[in-house]
C-alpha cells in the first residue's frame, strides 16, 4: 500500500467516479434523443402544444378572389397567434369562403384550400421538398374562384330578409357563378381567439335560423315539381312519351298503384294532358303516372345521371348528396317522380339539372376554384374544368328546352322572363312537414340564353323556405322566379 | 480531531521526467474560436429575428473577447502549465448562455436579463483572474477548511432571514440586487470535504466495525462530517431548494467513496438518500407534486388545465428535433416563468436541436473530465479530492437540472452551469474553473511520467 498521494487505489476510485459521471451524461444524451427524436412527433401533435398554431398564423393567409378582387384579408394582431382572417362582405360570401377561425377551425373553401391559403401546399414551394428542407412555409397562395360578383350580389339581395338559397352555374363549363345562403353570418366574427369569438360562436351555433348552414350545398329539400324535369327526361329517353303534344292516357285523380290514395292536381285540365300541357301547368297526376310507366330502373338511372345519390361530389368542398330512393314500390315511385316521398335535392343539384338541359344533355360537374396562384400572380393550376357526361339524349334535351321555355313564356314561370333573352324554367312548390303542415318551399329552376349568345350562359336554382306567411300565396313562380331572373340578368348583363 | 493542514507542510514535489508543454497557444486559439462562435450565435439571433446583424454584436464580441483575453493572460502568467481546455470551454458556455438569454430577452421586452448577466459574467471572470493570480498553490486552501465550512453554513443559513421567492428561500435581496449564497456554498463545502477527507481517510477506511461484508467507520470519525452534511441538508429542505441538497448529497457520497474506496459508504449514502427522499416526499407537498409531474408530465393537459412547465419544456425539446429550429426561431418562451434560468436548456434544445444539445453536454463532460484527469495526475490527496469534487459538482449539477427539464428525473430548480441566468451561479462556476486551472497547473508542472494529464 502506498501513501504517496493516495496511491493507485485512489486512482482506481477516481476512475470509478469519473465513469459514474460519464454514465450520468450518457443517460442525459439517451433521454434527450428519446424526447427530441422518438417522441418528437407525438409531442408536436399534442393539442396543448401551441407551436403548430403559432406557425400557422405567423404569416398572412392567402386570399380568396372573386372577379379578380380579394374578398378576404389578414390583419396583424401582434398577438402570439399573429394574423387573423378578415372578410370584405363576409355574409355575402360566407357560403363560399366559410370561416377560418383560430379557435374553431375552417370550413368550406377555407378548409378545402387550406393547404394553399396557409402556404403548406407543396405545389407552392419553389422546389420539391423545399418546405421540408427549410422547415418553413412559404407565403400563402391565393384561390381564384369562378364566382360572378354581380350574380352573387343579385342572389343575396333577392333573398334578403328571407330564408333560402341560390345556386347558379355556367352550363357549358360547370363554373359555379353564385352560391348564396340566407340568413348568413359574418365569418370575421369567428376569426380570432378572444372571448368575443367564443360568444359569437355560441350565439351563431344556437341561433334557430342556423346562419352557418350553407343551404345551397348542405341542405336538401323536397324538389317538388322542379323534379318533373328529371321525370320528363326519363320518360322521353325511355320512349314512354314520343310526341310532346300527344295525349297521355292519365286519369285525374290518379290512384297510386296498389293503394287507395288518390293523387289530385291544383288546377283542372290535367286529365290525359299532353306532356307539353302537363309540364306547363305542372300536372302531378300525369308525371306520377309517367314515372310509374318508366319504372324504377329507368327513373333511377336518369336521376343518378343528373347527380342524385352521388356521395362524392366536391366543388372542392363536399356537397351533400341529393337523393332519389331506388328501392320503392310503384306508389312510392309515383310520389318520388313528382319530387316528393324520399326525393330530396340541394339547390346546387337542381341548378345542375337545369344546366344539363341547357347544355344539350351534357352535364359538366360544377366547380368553384378556377385556379390557385402564388403570391405575385403565377398560376399553379390551370383551368379547373371537370369532365362532363351525357345525362340524356340531345334530342330529349332539345325537347325539354322547348318545354321549359314554354313555362316561362306562358306557364307558371312568367315572372322569370327577360327581355332580350330566351329563358326556360320550372316552378315548384314543395309540401313538407308532418301531414304537409309546414310552410311549403318555393322553388324555381331555370336557364337563360341571351339573344346574342350562341348558348345558354347560366343555369340557376332558387329555393325560398318561408317566402310568405300565407300558405295560399306561396309559389315558385311568385317568390323564387324573380330572384332567378335577377341572377340570370346579372350574368347575361341585360 | 486531526489537524487538517498537515499535507501542506510538504513542499512542492520535484518534477521528474519530461516536462509537459505549456499549451498556452492552444488555449488562446480555442478562446478565439469560442468567442467567434458566441458572436456568430449573437448575429444569428439578430438575423433570424429582424434580418439584420444586431447593433451590439461588435460590442458583445469585443467585451467577451477582452474578458477572455485577460483571463488567458492571467493563466499565462501564473499557471503556465494549466490544462488548456477549461478556460475556452468556460468562455464558450458563458458566451452561449449570454446569446440564449439575449435571444429570450427579445420575447420579453419588459424584462431584460442579458445586460445584468454580462455584468455578472464580468465579475465571474474577475474572480477567475483574482483566484489564478492570488492563489499560488491550491494546498493553501487546506488550511482554511474550517473557515470554509463556517462560511458555507452562514451562506446557507442567511437566506432564511429573507422572504421566500417563488416558494424557495434561497435568495438574499439587497436593493434591486439578489444573490443566491447557496451557490457559493458548493465550492466552500467541496474544499472542506476534500480537506477533511484527505486528513482522515485512513481512519475512515481502516477503523470501525465490520457488519456482514460491509465495513462501517467509527462514530468518532464519522460524526462531524455527517453532522455537517445533515445540517446542510436540513437547511436546504427548510429553504425548499431540493436541487442543491441533492447536489451536496451526491458530492458527499462521491468524495467519501473516492477517499476511502469503501462501498459501505455508498450503501449508507443510498440508504440515507432513500429515507430522506421518502420523508421529504411525504412531508412536503411541493416535492410530492414534482414527483407526480415527473411520472405524468401531461396530467394537467388531460385534466383540462393546460400544459405545465415540464410539458412545455418537453414540447420545446421535441420541437427542436435533430437539427433545431435555428437560433431565434423557436417558441421556448411558452415555458413562461424561469425560461431564462432553470429551463434555459429547453431553448438550446429547441433552437440548436439534439446536435447542439449533445455538443453542450459534451462540453460539460469534457470540463468534468479535465477535472478528473487533474485529480488522477496529482499526487497528494487534498488536491486529488478537490479536483474530483469540483468536477463532480459540475457533472452532478448538469445531470440534476438537465435530467429534470428533459423528464429523466423529477424536476428540481437549479441553474445550468454558465448557461442559465443567475449571477451567483455564473460567478461560482468561474471560481470552479479557476480552481480547476490551478490544480491542473500543479498536476502538469509536477508531471512524473506516470499519469499523463
Amino acid at each position: 500500500m502506498t501513501e504517496y498521494g493516495g496511491g493507485p487505489t485512489m486512482t482506481r476510485y477516481i476512475r470509478h467516479a469519473s465513469a459514474f459521471c460519464a454514465l450520468l451524461l450518457t443517460a442525459l444524451l439517451v433521454n434527450a434523443a428519446r424526447v427530441q427524436v422518438v417522441q418528437a412527433g407525438s409531442y408536436a401533435a399534442n393539442p396543448a402544444n401551441r407551436r403548430a398554431a403559432i406557425a400557422r398564423y405567423q404569416q398572412p393567409r392567402g386570399d380568396i378572389l372573386v372577379g379578380g378582387e380579394p374578398v378576404t384579408g389578414s390583419t396583424d394582431t401582434g398577438e402570439q397567434l399573429r394574423y387573423e382572417r378578415t372578410y370584405l362582405d363576409g355574409p355575402l360570401y360566407a357560403p363560399v369562403t366559410g370561416h377560418a377561425s383560430q379557435l374553431y377551425g375552417t370550413t368550406f373553401l377555407e378548409a378545402a384550400e387550406d393547404g394553399v391559403l396557409s402556404g403548406t401546399d407543396p405545389r407552392l414551394a419553389p422546389l420539391p421538398l423545399w418546405n421540408d428542407v427549410t422547415r418553413g412555409t412559404g407565403a400563402g397562395g391565393d384561390v381564384v374562384t369562378t364566382l360572378d360578383r354581380n350574380a352573387q350580389r343579385a342572389a343575396y339581395d333577392g333573398l334578403r330578409g328571407r330564408k333560402g338559397a341560390v345556386a347558379a352555374i355556367e352550363p357549358a363549363t360547370g363554373r359555379v357563378l353564385a352560391l348564396v345562403s340566407t340568413p348568413s353570418y359574418d365569418p370575421a366574427e369567428l376569426s380570432g381567439n378572444s372571448e368575443a369569438t367564443a360568444s359569437a360562436w355560441a350565439r351563431l351555433g344556437h341561433d334557430p335560423e342556423k346562419p352557418m348552414l350553407n343551404r345551397a350545398v348542405r341542405q336538401t329539400y323536397p324538389p317538388g315539381s322542379t323534379f318533373k324535369v328529371v321525370t320528363a327526361a326519363a320518360a322521353l329517353d325511355a320512349g314512354v312519351v314520343g310526341d310532346l303534344d300527344a295525349l297521355t292516357r292519365s286519369p285525374d285523380p290518379y290512384r297510386l298503384p296498389g293503394t287507395r290514395t288518390r293523387l289530385t292536381n291544383e288546377g283542372d285540365g290535367c286529365r290525359d294532358a299532353s306532356l307539353r300541357e302537363a309540364f306547363e301547368w305542372s300536372c302531378n297526376t300525369v308525371f306520377a303516372k309517367l314515372g310509374v310507366d318508366v319504372g324504377v330502373p329507368g327513373m333511377s338511372a336518369t336521376a343518378e345521371a343528373f347527380g342524385f345519390n352521388d356521395t362524392g361530389l366536391r366543388i372542392p368542398f363536399a356537397v351533400s348528396p341529393s337523393t332519389f330512393d331506388t328501392r320503392v314500390d310503384r306508389a312510392q315511385l309515383a310520389l318520388s317522380s313528382i319530387g316528393q316521398y324520399n326525393t330530396r335535392a340541394t339547390p346546387l343539384q337542381m341548378a345542375m339539372v337545369a344546366a344539363a338541359v341547357a347544355n344539350g344533355g351534357r352535364l359538366r360537374t360544377p366547380y368553384l376554384v378556377e385556379s390557385v396562384v402564388r403570391r405575385g400572380g403565377e398560376s399553379l393550376t390551370g383551368d379547373g374544368m371537370r369532365p362532363d357526361r351525357q345525362v340524356m339524349r340531345p334530342s330529349t334535351a332539345a325537347r325539354l328546352t322547348e318545354l321549359m321555355t314554354d313555362v316561362v313564356r306562358e306557364g307558371t314561370g312568367t315572372n322569370a322572363a327577360i327581355r332580350g333573352a330566351t329563358v326556360g324554367g320550372k316552378t315548384g312548390t314543395a309540401q313538407h312537414g308532418l301531414g304537409n303542415a309546414g310552410v311549403p318551399y318555393a322553388w324555381f329552376v331555370s336557364w337563360a340564353r341571351a339573344d346574342h349568345d350562341p348558348e345558354p350562359k347560366v343555369a340557376v336554382a332558387v329555393v325560398v323556405e318561408n317566402a310568405s306567411a300565407d300558405r295560399g300565396e306561396i309559389s315558385g313562380g311568385g317568390d323564387a322566379a324573380p330572384i332567378a331572373k335577377d341572377v340570370m340578368r346579372a350574368v347575361l348583363g341585360l | 480531531m486531526t489537524k487538517a493542514g498537515t499535507a501542506v507542510a510538504e513542499s512542492r514535489a520535484p518534477a521528474h521526467g519530461p516536462r509537459l508543454p505549456g499549451r498556452r497557444g492552444v488555449e488562446l486559439a480555442l478562446i478565439v474560436l469560442a468567442v467567434l462562435l458566441s458572436v456568430y450565435g449573437y448575429c444569428a439571433v439578430g438575423l433570424a429575428r429582424s434580418g439584420t446583424v444586431p447593433p451590439g454584436a461588435a460590442g458583445y464580441g469585443a467585451g467577451l473577447g477582452v474578458l477572455a483575453l485577460f483571463a488567458h493572460v492571467a493563466v499565462r502568467r501564473r499557471a503556465p502549465y494549466a490544462d488548456p481546455l477549461p478556460l475556452p470551454i468556460g468562455v464558450l458556455l458563458n458566451g452561449l448562455g449570454l446569446v440564449l438569454i439575449y435571444r429570450l430577452d427579445l420575447e420579453t421586452p419588459g424584462d431584460r436579463a442579458a445586460p445584468a448577466q454580462l455584468v455578472w459574467s464580468t465579475l465571474g471572470v474577475g474572480l477567475f483572474i483574482l483566484v489564478v493570480l492570488m492563489l499560488r498553490d491550491h494546498r493553501v486552501l487546506q488550511r482554511y477548511s474550517y473557515v470554509c465550512v463556517v462560511a458555507a453554513l452562514v451562506a446557507l443559513l442567511l437566506p432564511i432571514l429573507f422572504p421566500a421567492v417563488n416558494g424557495a428561500r434561497i435568495w438574499i435581496r439587497i436593493g434591486g440586487f439578489s444573490i443566491q449564497p447557496g451557490e457559493f456554498a458548493k465550492v466552500l463545502l467541496a474544499v472542506f470535504f476534500a480537506a477533511y477527507l484527505a486528513a482522515n481517510r485512513n481512519a475512515l477506511a481502516y477503523t470501525g466495525r465490520r457488519l456482514w461484508r460491509l465495513q462501517f467507520p467509527t462514530g468518532r470519525v464519522l460524526g462531524p462530517i455527517v453532522a455537517i452534511w445533515l445540517l446542510s441538508v436540513c437547511v436546504l429542505v427548510l429553504e425548499r431548494d431540493l436541487g442543491t441538497s441533492l447536489l451536496f448529497f451526491g458530492l458527499f457520497v462521491v468524495l467519501l467513496y473516492v477517499a476511502t474506496g469503501r462501498t459501505g459508504w455508498i450503501a449508507v449514502g443510498l440508504l440515507l438518500a432513500v429515507l430522506g427522499a421518502v420523508a421529504v416526499g411525504r412531508l412536503e407537498p411541493h416535492v410530492g407534486g414534482r414527483i407526480e409531474d415527473w411520472l405524468h408530465p401531461f396530467a394537467t393537459i388531460e385534466a383540462g388545465q393546460g400544459p405545465n412547465q415540464l410539458s412545455q419544456s418537453l414540447f420545446a425539446f421535441a420541437a427542436g428535433g435533430i437539427l433545431g429550429t435555428g437560433l431565434g426561431l423557436g417558441h421556448s418562451v411558452l415555458i413562461g416563468f424561469a425560461v431564462k434560468s432553470d429551463f434555459i436548456l429547453a431553448t438550446a434544445g429547441e433552437e440548436l436541436g439534439l446536435a447542439g444539445l449533445a455538443a453542450i453536454f459534451l462540453l460539460y463532460a469534457l470540463l468534468a473530465e479535465r477535472g478528473y484527469r487533474a485529480g488522477l495526475a496529482l499526487r497528494e490527496p487534498f488536491g486529488r479530492l478537490l479536483a474530483v469534487g469540483l468536477a463532480s459538482i459540475l457533472a452532478l449539477q448538469v445531470f440534476v437540472i438537465a435530467g429534470g427539464v428533459t423528464g429523466l428525473i423529477p424536476l428540481t430548480g437549479m441553474a445550468m452551469p454558465f448557461l442559465a441566468q443567475g449571477g451567483s451561479s455564473v460567478v461560482t462556476n468561474w471560481a470552479i474553473v479557476a480552481l480547476l486551472i490551478r490544480v491542473s497547473d500543479s498536476a502538469r508542472s509536477q508531471y512524473d511520467g506516470q499519469e499523463a494529464p
